[in-house]
């Protein structure tokens, strides 16, 4: 076992995965990932399209169950517990890591339906009192609250591209999740909602694990501690943000970050 | 005819040296040519056809208005003073006469003349048009050919022939459809003057009387519309009942549930059922499940009648599943895949994520599906023809007969009776209110669709 141990300084995983292989069909998309996931941190994803990114990102909240197809093979744990064990139901997995897509997907319902769609489904609040703060304070976690609160009525769906994308972080906090997977969660969005996402994610780091999937290497080094470098669904390099940016130990991160390729 | 095929080869053979031309004027290299040479043909051909067309209308227009001027001036004096409709029967039964038929006339020598110089004429006239035609084509075609070089911009006029095709094809469908609706409108127009269009919205009472003789003013029946509607209703209702629910699941098992390769079978089957021919469905209603119904309901001491609004509807219903199911099947499947993914995100279960995210998503799309299944059924004909029956009773009761708005204009029209009768005029009523009900259930239906496309464009 080569498994750190918990010591002051360092922070303890809270998801690993090991020998984490997967395949499209007969197409190979994941070559064995080990990543270590540390608690109460951004861990940031780069690497060029079609590398894998999302792939690994779903493998985590095993949304690739619902792709046709797929098999993995390898070890993911939370908590040290492999979510692929029988003992493990995938629908409080996905509760206790949540996701947040690269495209805003809010649904055709109220601010306040969607965000009161998760603790509906999991039971999380007894009354209709308790699920009025569940919304208000998923909102306000979210930085949305003071622009939606006398909106909670309104179709989700009218508002702009990145009140959307925040609605969309605040149902997956609703559920009270352990992790949060973004998928390149600004891609779409202007700079001014980018700046106030990436505000939001360094806040919700102090209670949540985050793992971002990134394109642009700027926000990489802004928001996230860890970053990981992936190419052709191999994991190349992995270390903490700054030291991966301004001194990579791979020629081919190098390449990378420098805008040599990808 | 013989025309006809001999103007289509000789356009084929302009399309094809047109094309041979085109490439052969750049030694090869068919890309230094403006037009492709595939317009260069089609431009030659068309020089060819279109004035060989236009010249053999011409003159078979003239040549047949000469053909009579020639033939009346022939005839003795007495006839050619005739008054101009007996001289056209004349010369309508010459050309029968000469076409071989029968004369509705007495048989004259003059007739006979007349026919035999008709027919002379008519062949000579069909001789000159030929040729003519054929000249002209061939001229045409020419010198279409000799223009062709690199530069000649021979696409231009070739899709402005293919614009205006085009458009007159959209116009005729859109003037066949305005006429249709002008002419039931003017007709229900005139019912209107017999009958005031307040009694036959709100009367309640049905019976219009075949009237014997002309005189009979006081037997033009009663035309309260009520029962009809009502009876249309009640077959519709127990329709959606049975179309309703089915076709909702099936759609939804279907989308959602079923793995591929049950969808690949069972989705052409569906769209099968939807290929029955109406008549079919009419006498599986009124042989076997009327039948059935009535036996069951002496089983049950209920008395329902040979012909019932139930019979009607639950065969109606059978015949607009895969309408609505078809169309719910697409509403769900114009989800995106989006809204899916965050609701399983979230730790949705399957069944979950389809009574809470899909279908509420797709609900418009799903209405939208029920109106326009509504609309199919509101007009189905044969169906109710053969098993709801023809009594206008004014009934919520669906094991009675009732009759509907079809039944009653298919009713109305059968056997002989003055055109302008009130008994005929009303079947126009009765169809434009029809059509009226249905235009306005499509247009709601196909306005929700669209703002529902709208949502996820
Ligand atoms: N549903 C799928 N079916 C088949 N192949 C897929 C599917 N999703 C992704 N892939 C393939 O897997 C590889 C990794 O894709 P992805 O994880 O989306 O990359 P990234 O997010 O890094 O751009 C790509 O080659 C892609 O074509
Ligand atoms: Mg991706």
């Amino acid at each position: 076992m080569v498994e750190s141990k918990d010591t002051p300084d360092a922070p303890c995983v809270k998801m690993r995965t090991r020998r984490l292989k997967l395949w499209y069909g007969d197409k190979q998309a994941l070559a064995g990932i080990d990543l270590d996931v540390p608690e109460h941190q951004v861990t940031a994803l780069i690497g060029p399209s079609g590398c894998g990114k999302t792939t690994f990102l779903k493998c985590l909240n095993r949304m690739t169950d619902t792709i046709e197809g797929v098999t993995t093979e390898g070890r993911v744990t939370l908590d040290e517990v492999d979510i692929r064990d029988r003992s493990v139901d995938v629908v409080q997995l996905r509760a206790r890591v949540g996701m947040v897509f690269q495209k805003p997907n809010p649904f055709p319902k109220t601010v306040y339906d969607n965000i009161a769609y998760g603790p509906r489904i999991h039971g999380l609040a007894a009354n209709r009192r308790e699920l009025d703060d569940i919304v208000e304070s998923s909102l306000r976690r979210a930085g949305l609250w003071e622009e939606v609160s006398g909106r909670l009525g309104d179709l989700a769906t009218g508002m702009s591209g990145g009140q959307q994308q925040r609605l969309c972080i605040a149902r997956s906090i609703a559920v009270a999740p352990e992790v949060i997977l973004m998928d390149e969660p600004c891609s779409a969005l202007d700079p001014i909602s980018t700046a106030r996402i990436e505000e939001l994610i360094d806040e919700l780091r102090a209670n949540y694990t985050i793992i971002i999937v990134t394109h642009n290497l700027q926000q990489a080094a802004r928001v996230s501690q860890m970053t990981a470098f992936f190419h052709l669904g191999r994991l190349i390099e992995v270390n903490g943000t700054a030291e991966l940016f301004q001194s990579p130990t791979e020629s081919m991160t190098e390449d990378y970050i420098t805008g040599r390729f990808g | 005819m013989m025309l006809t095929l001999a103007l289509i080869c000789l356009a084929a053979a302009a399309f094809f040296f047109g094309q041979r031309k085109a490439v052969s004027v750049t030694g090869g290299r068919t890309s230094a040519l403006h037009s492709r040479p595939v317009y260069h043909g089609w431009y030659v051909a068309l020089a060819c056809g279109l004035p060989a067309v236009s010249l053999w209308f011409l003159i078979l227009l003239v040549g047949d208005w000469m053909i009579d001027r020639t033939i009346v001036a022939a005839l003795p004096g007495e006839l050619r003073e005739a008054s101009a409709p007996v001289l056209q029967r004349f010369l309508n039964d010459a050309e029968t006469l000469a076409a071989g038929g029968v004369p509705t006339i007495e048989l004259t020598p003059e007739l006979e003349a007349a026919a035999a110089s008709f027919r002379r004429l008519s062949l000579l006239e069909h001789w000159v048009g030929f040729g003519a035609a054929l000249g002209i084509g061939l001229i045409a075609s020419g010198i279409a050919m000799r223009r062709i070089d690199v530069s000649r911009r021979t696409r231009q006029p070739v899709e402005r022939v293919l614009l205006i095709v085009l458009l007159a094809a959209a116009a005729i469908s859109v003037l066949t459809t305005a006429g249709i609706v002008f002419s039931v409108l003017f007709e229900a127009i005139r019912f209107f003057d017999k009958v005031p269009i307040l009694d036959f919205l709100f009367g309640v009472k049905w019976s219009p009387q075949i009237a014997l003789r002309e005189d009979q003013v006081g037997s033009s029946g009663a035309f309260g519309a009520i029962p009809l509607f009502t009876g249309t209703l009640l077959v519709t209702f127990v329709a959606m009942l049975v179309a309703g629910p089915v076709g909702l699941l099936s759609a939804v098992y279907l989308a959602e549930y079923a793995d591929p390769r049950h969808r690949a079978v069972a989705k052409p089957m569906l769209e099968i059922l939807a290929g029955i021919p109406t008549v079919v469905y009419g006498f599986f209603a009124a042989l076997i499940v009327a039948p059935a119904l009535r036996q069951a309901g002496i089983s049950l001491g209920l008395d329902v009648a040979s012909e019932s609004a139930l019979a009607a509807g639950l065969v109606m219903g059978m015949m607009i599943i895969p309408f609505v199911s078809s169309l719910t099947d697409d509403a769900l499947a114009a989800v995106p895949a989006d809204l899916r993914d965050a609701s399983l995100g979230l730790g949705a279960t399957h069944q979950e994520t389809v009574t809470r995210v899909v279908i509420p998503a797709a609900l418009p799309g799903i209405v939208a599906g029920f109106l326009l299944a509504v609309s199919r059924a509101i007009g189905e004909t044969m169906i109710v023809v053969m098993a709801a029956g023809l009594a206008a009773n004014l009934t919520a009761n669906p094991f009675e007969a009732v009759t509907t708005v079809t039944v009653q204009i298919v009713t109305l029209l059968i056997g002989d009776q003055e055109f302008d009768s009130a008994k005929t005029l009303a079947a126009f009523a009765l169809g434009l209110t029809l059509f009226m009900v249905t235009l306005g259930l499509n247009i709601v239906a196909l306005r929700m669709v669209q703002k529902y496309q709208e949502q996820y464009d």
